[in-house]
């Protein structure tokens, strides 16, 4: 057991402990705690949920617990232009699967990953309830309807220089 | 009362009752796996999540897990309809589908709980092989505790010692669905985490997924070499729970059987840490005297209560949760410490013989041991004074490697010098114990007096948190006593709040005491077991004609001719040690 | 406050609102100035009608003129010519799948036509941001009239005999749900609503809290009355961030207007609501998983009893309801329990919320009468199978439920019914399927579904899924035998039979519901290794046809493992062993000189 490097700026542990507060220092407030943190770096690295720990005063392994249990939090820094793919059912039968395969192929990563420059990552998203639009890609807040294969290239083209 | 059939029996059940204990009293026992009833320790854990448990009740749609539905008036159940057996083969068939086939070749054969209900379910053959991903995680190797979450069978008993017994939280169940298992926090090494190695979770682990560092062959290749000395040390509570690895009734004490084996297997000399224990007392008795003088005379800068420190689990659980609070445990090393460091000099050159060529090696009923004896804090020169420390279990099962007729075995005594112990001593191995025996001593030593009883039953027991109050001539000393840790910190973190009014506070991080202890036998949840040892405990302590450790003739001489007197600069050097702060601190970049 | 002789309600639901949504308002906006008109004619923000196919949709009110698939640069046109001239632009309109005629159909859609809106009542015609709309409408009168003049059991009485069910899948009898959390004394109890709407392709939930949050806050308030909990708490999901936001903001104009907080309409009725956020786990759709998610903890189910209604948040009896549930309540108590039961079949009444979804025309949001027929969704309010499709199956009730075929088309809708033919209601998700779709590949998408769902907890979910799924994957990639179909089925019982919560104890659904109507699919992967859908891969073999082959290359320029060898001009030929599949050349090929069998 050692002193861990928080590889964070003393203003963003400040940050983090703040948010904390704003729920007052609560365990039951673990996942609004947790959102807001994400909202704020963009992903929760183990330091970050050491910080929310200590700060909550409960088991650093209970957050990690709590983290990896929803699919909706992630330890890992998302691309510059993080691309979701729809796989819900709508969009399924509607042939997302053959979107996402376009995009592993154009960006040469697996679902999860980042590409080595950062400037994208792939996930899979499940109904966000734009099924009239279906299959839908998002990147980032930018929504892309009845998305095909083809349509796969350009849409990368727009967010490379 | 409540009525109801199961398998056409009429029973009367109390309200609350489940149906897994209302069939137990009508004498139909159901399979469980995943639940685990610590009685007297106040947990039961029911997560009802393997299944294998189901059982049919009349009118509801699907199976039941018997553990944790309680009956209803009129209820009508049935254990074991084709639609149940059915059900459980298929259940135990997954579980073992996601389950390394090596039961030959692993440490909790025969003594496995799926096995043995594979083995009630009369499971033949494994489906899905041809299919099964299996899941797989890197194996943990810590000081004290493997952690091969391959044979993890997510009971998550584990999980309920660490958290709710312990209040260590160094395990949670982690991801979800098929990838889900017990883990510390970002799966990182035990030896990383807050884990105290207090082996609880060891101690329930229904299968091989937690099991202690085993040193039984490492002690073989030392006992075979012929240019070593090797002597060994056996903590008292080895003693009363060692026969029942051996089919002896729970409570058994089995001292001289277990000398006469030791000898047996080939320690040169047999001792007892007992004979440390007595040193113990001289040391914190002496410590704690000191602050309570100081403290009584209206010296403010005395930080009472003062604290027990002879545990490793709990040592470890405060260095790295109360670090705040790190200047009152005493200072005095553990028994299994203080006999090393003894040993590595009074008695090697006794024997005259380099520390480097005198092995150590200690029995211990504690996982926590095993990672205590390899600290920096306790080698001279990279050499450290206690070489290994085995579990009882594991010296149970080299007695059996190496073809012991335990059971016919006769008593031998434990060699001189470091083998003489008092009654005081022995009783450390249970909760209440320590502090006891220091007593014993510190009312002697701080009113001149001789005490007229030594038993004080106001100490003993297996409440969670006890205290007394133990009239030192007119002057009231009160005492706490915690074991489990989960006790222990609801005590300090009184103190924390200034709300303590004890004097001292003696405890332990397992529940029971070392009885009870990570290394020691399983008791598979029966915990009136631990009771009985910790009985057998004081029946030792009453059969001794010492009974209080500063007239073991033994540690009078040690003094005499080695240590000088009670924490003196060489007792200081030798007997006692400090803390270290483990708890994360953010660094900034 | 002039009155308005028209409305322009432009839909700003997340499907309508992801396509130029903002710019269609402004421009709307721009040209209402620049003619005058801002204050005769009027620009609402509304939340989503339904018909998220031709999305973004425009309604002009009171003409009932739906313009679809509109473009900012329509704007100008609409206002010019419909609200000016009063002539509807005819390029835009809204028209029929079956009446190619470009006939005007607005007010008389089949898609509108057979729909009953309750739970839906105010969405798409208030501006779910303005609270005075929603009281405009009859908003809080419920509330107030239950405050005024009503005791919490007759309340719950009137719940109770209106016949109102659950909409979240299950259709426990909501009175009855009120009256056991009534029942359990305690200084704290809690409202809960559920919104954690995580069955794929269903967005019920979201659209009401979109389109009119305020019902839903209202029908919390009215259930605290009712079961004595002075605290409500709405668990939805963070995905649906604008649902969020009108809820916020409607939770503020309600406290404003004193409709929450103390002393509510002068009672001595005090109800606060808080909102908390999901994190992505299906499974917190069950009320106890809801229940440890909202505490902070893993979202894993616990055996009941004990019920919520015992012990729920923070050990407090707590009442759960889903949003849809909520959505139905203040309705129900202006209008009676009467009026409600009319509606609807014996033992389901009033209306149900469905996403139509898949294979359809009209994908989007509809409410129809318990006791409809699929046939009437599907063929009617959904205009039928896209693209002159075959109609093969539909999916109710999402992952949890199973799929009805050709024969179940004429039974009505209702919970009994559904379960009978092997589905369930769920909470309002169908999925249409035609016959490019492989019902083995289905039921296996499911299986992934639930697999990456399960929490883990119970051993049927977490292995038993797993295997179900190894076994799909087994039968799809054409390595299956006779006997998995056996262990398919057994399997299937057993994990219904013994998982500890509803989304285990369903999960089997899609499997056995394909095994008993599609066994015939399930044999043809398993003795023909053919997957008449043509949808497993593993199955499928391209080819070219000689004859129709030009040796023009581009399949071969497409191929992405050079799988397509050929000279310029000559025939092409595909090497099986190299090819993955993946249907580029299939796409390529000008000359249907591609095929797959």
């Amino acid at each position: 057991m050692s002193n861990i490097k928080v590889e964070l700026k003393k203003y963003q542990v400040e940050q983090i402990k703040e948010i904390c507060k704003s729920f007052g220092n609560n365990p039951d407030e673990l996942i609004n705690v947790l959102h807001k943190v994400q909202g704020t770096f963009g992903y929760l690295p183990a330091e970050v949920q050491e910080v929310i720990a200590q700060e909550l005063k409960v088991p650093v392994a209970k957050v990690y617990g709590v983290v990896t249990f929803y699919s909706y939090f992630t330890m890992l820094p998302k691309g510059a232009y993080p691309i979701s793919v729809c796989t819900g059912t709508a969009c399924y039968v509607r042939g997302a699967e053959t979107v996402l395969q376009e995009f592993k192929k154009e960006l040469g990563i697996e679902v999860g990953q980042t590409t080595d420059d950062g400037r994208f990552s792939i996930s899979c998203l499940r109904c966000v309830g734009a099924c009239g639009l279906a299959p839908v890609v998002m990147v980032g807040d930018k929504t892309y309807g009845r998305v095909s294969p083809d349509m796969v290239r350009d849409i990368i083209k727009e967010y490379s220089d | 009362m409540i009525n109801l059939t199961i398998d056409n029996k009429k029973i009367k059940a109390e309200e609350g009752t489940t149906i897994y204990k209302a069939a137990k009293m009508a004498g139909i026992d159901i399979p469980v796996l995943c639940y685990m009833d610590l009685h007297d320790l106040n947990i039961e854990h029911k997560p009802a999540g393997c299944r294998i448990c189901v059982v049919e009740v009349e009118g509801r749609k699907n199976l039941a897990p018997s553990c944790s539905t309680e009956v209803t008036e009129g209820m009508v159940v049935h254990t074991h309809t084709l639609r149940v057996l059915n059900a459980r083969r298929i259940v135990m068939e997954l579980i073992l589908s996601d389950h390394p086939k090596e039961c030959l070749v692993c440490p909790k054969s025969g003594n496995c709980d799926l096995q043995k209900i594979a083995i009630k379910l009369g499971i033949r053959d494994i489906p899905y092989q041809e299919i099964s991903e299996i899941s797989t995680y890197r194996t943990d190797f810590s000081p004290s505790i493997i952690r091969n979450m391959d044979k993890c069978i997510m009971c998550r008993r584990c999980e309920t010692m660490c958290n709710e017994l312990q209040t260590v939280g160094a395990l949670s169940a982690i991801n979800r669905g098929f990838m889900s298992v017990v883990a510390p926090a970002f799966e990182m090494d035990l030896e990383d985490s807050v884990c105290t190695y207090c082996g609880q979770c060891v101690a329930v682990c229904p299968t091989a997924a937690l099991t202690e560092v085993d040193h039984t062959n490492r002690l073989i290749r030392d006992l075979s070499n012929p240019s070593k000395t090797v002597i060994v040390q056996t903590a008292p509570a080895v003693r009363a729970a060692l026969g029942e690895e051996f089919g002896l009734e729970p409570g058994t004490l089995v001292t001289g059987k277990m000398v006469s084996a030791l000898r047996n297997l080939g320690f040169k000399y047999v001792f007892d840490t007992d004979f440390a224990a007595d040193l113990t007392i001289m040391e914190e008795g002496t410590e704690m005297l000191e602050r309570l003088s100081k403290h009584l005379q209206g010296d403010t800068s005395v930080k009472l209560p003062i604290l027990t420190s002879c545990c490793p689990g709990w040592v470890n659980f405060f260095e790295s949760q109360f670090t705040d609070l790190l200047d009152i445990p005493s200072t005095a090393k553990s028994p299994q410490q203080m006999f090393g460091a003894i040993a590595k000099s009074y008695f090697a050159s006794k024997i005259n013989i380099s520390r480097k060529d005198l092995i150590v090696v200690s029995i211990m009923p504690c996982l926590a041991k095993k990672y205590e004896c390899q600290r920096d804090e306790f080698k001279v020169d990279g050499n450290p004074d206690v070489d290994y420390s085995i579990s009882t279990r594991e010296l149970a099962n080299l007695i059996k490697r190496a073809n012991i007729d335990f059971i016919s075995l006769s008593d031998d005594d434990f060699d001189a010098p470091l083998g003489e112990s008092s009654g005081a001593a022995v009783i450390f191995g249970t909760t209440g114990g320590v502090i006891e025996a220091a007593i014993r001593t510190a009312y002697e030593l701080y009113t001149g007096k001789s005490l007229e009883k030594f038993d004080f039953r106001e100490l003993r027991g297996m409440e969670g948190i006890r205290q007394a109050t133990i009239d030192f001539d007119g002057t009231p000393i009160h005492i706490g006593i915690a074991h489990g840790l989960g006790k222990a910190r609801e005590l300090l973190e009184g103190i924390r709040k200034g709300e303590s009014r004890f004097h001292a506070i003696e405890i332990m991080a397992c529940p029971g005491g070392c009885i009870g202890g990570g290394g020691q036998p399983l008791h598979h949840g029966k915990t009136e077991i631990l009771k009985k040892r910790m009985e057998a405990i004081y029946r030792e302590d009453q059969s001794k004609t010492i009974r209080k450790s500063h007239e073991n003739p033994y540690i009078i001489r040690l003094y005499e001719e080695f240590l000088g007197k009670p924490m003196s600069e060489k007792a200081h050097r030798l007997l006692h040690t400090h803390y270290v702060d483990k708890s994360k601190k953010i660094i900034y970049i | 406050m002039t009155v308005k002789k028209k409305h322009i309600l432009v839909c700003n639901g997340t499907s309508c609102q992801n396509v130029a949504h903002d710019e269609i308002f402004n421009n709307l906006k721009k040209e209402l100035q620049n003619h005058g008109l801002e204050e005769s004619a009027g620009l609402v923000r509304t939340a989503c009608f339904g018909l998220c196919e031709k999305g973004p949709v425009i309604e002009i009110f009171p003409d009932k003129v739906f313009y679809v698939q509109v473009k900012p640069e329509d704007a100008k046109e609409i206002v010019e010519e419909h609200i000016i001239r009063g002539k509807p632009v005819k390029r835009l309109l809204y028209n029929e799948p079956e009446t190619i005629s470009g006939k005007e159909s607005g007010e008389k859609a089949r898609f509108k036509r057979k729909q009953i809106r309750i739970a839906l009542r105010n969405c798409g015609v208030i501006d779910p941001e303005n609270i005075e709309e929603y009281i405009s409408r009859y908003g809080y009168e419920a509330l107030g009239r239950v405050l005024d003049e009503m005791t919490p059991s007759d309340t719950i009485r009137i719940i109770k005999d209106s016949g109102l069910r659950g909409r979240g899948g299950a259709g426990f009898p909501t009175g009855l749900k009120w009256e056991l959390a009534r029942n359990n004394q305690n200084d704290q109890k809690y409202v809960v609503c559920n919104a954690d709407e995580g069955d794929p392709g269903a967005f019920m939930d979201r659209s009401i809290l979109e389109g009119d949050p305020h019902s839903v806050i209202e029908a919390m308030a009215i259930c605290g009355y009712c079961i004595g909990a002075g605290k409500g708490l709405v668990y939805i999901r963070a995905e649906y961030p604008l649902a969020i936001e009108r809820l916020k903001i409607a939770i503020n104009q309600a406290k404003e207007f004193g409709f929450l907080g103390r002393n509510i309409l002068d009672s001595d009725f005090h109800f606060d609501i808080e909102i908390r956020y999901g994190a992505g786990a299906f499974v917190c759709g069950e009320e106890t998983a809801l229940i440890h998610s909202m505490e902070g903890g893993r979202g894993e189910p616990t055996l009941k009893p004990p019920f919520p209604a015992q012990s729920g948040y923070l050990g407090k009896p707590t009442n759960v309801n889903n949003v849809e549930t909520f959505a139905n309540v203040p309705v129900i108590i202006l209008k009676g329990a009467k009026w409600f039961s009319s509606i609807g079949t014996e033992k389901s009444k009033g209306t149900k919320v469905f996403a139509l979804a898949g294979k359809i025309n009209n994908v989007g949001l509809i409410e129809v009468p318990m006791g409809i027929t699929l046939r009437e969704v599907i063929f009617e309010i959904g205009g039928g199978i896209r693209n002159g499709k075959k109609f093969k199956a539909v999916q109710t009730g999402g992952p949890s439920g199973g799929c009805l075929t050709g024969k179940h088309l004429d039974l009505p809708i209702d919970y009994e019914t559904l379960v009978a033919a092997g589905s369930m209601m769920g909470s309002g998700g169908m999925i249409v399927m035609d016959e490019d779709d492989c019902m083995v590949d289905f039921a296996k998408f499911f299986l992934d579904f639930t697999v990456e769902e399960s929490c883990g907890k119970c051993t049927p979910c977490r292995i038993g899924n797993k295997r179900l799924n190894e076994l799909l994957d087994k039968i799809c990639k054409g390595n299956g035998a006779m006997e998995d179909i056996e262990r398919l089925y057994n399997l299937s019982i057993v994990i219904k039979d013994t998982a500890l919560c509803g989304l285990g104890q369903s999960s089997p659904n899609p499997v056995l519901a394909t095994l008993n109507h599609f066994r015939n699919e399930y044999e043809a992967h398993i003795i023909d290794k053919k997957c008449p859908a043509g949808v497993c891969k593993a199955l499928m073999t391209y080819e070219i046809v000689e004859e129709n082959c030009v040796g023009c290359t581009a399949c071969a320029r497409a191929c992405p493992v050079g799988a397509i060898t050929g000279e310029r001009k000559e025939v092409h030929r595909i090497d099986p062993r190299l090819c993955i599949k993946c249907g580029a050349c299939l796409e390529k090929c000008k000359f249907n000189a591609v095929i797959v069998n």
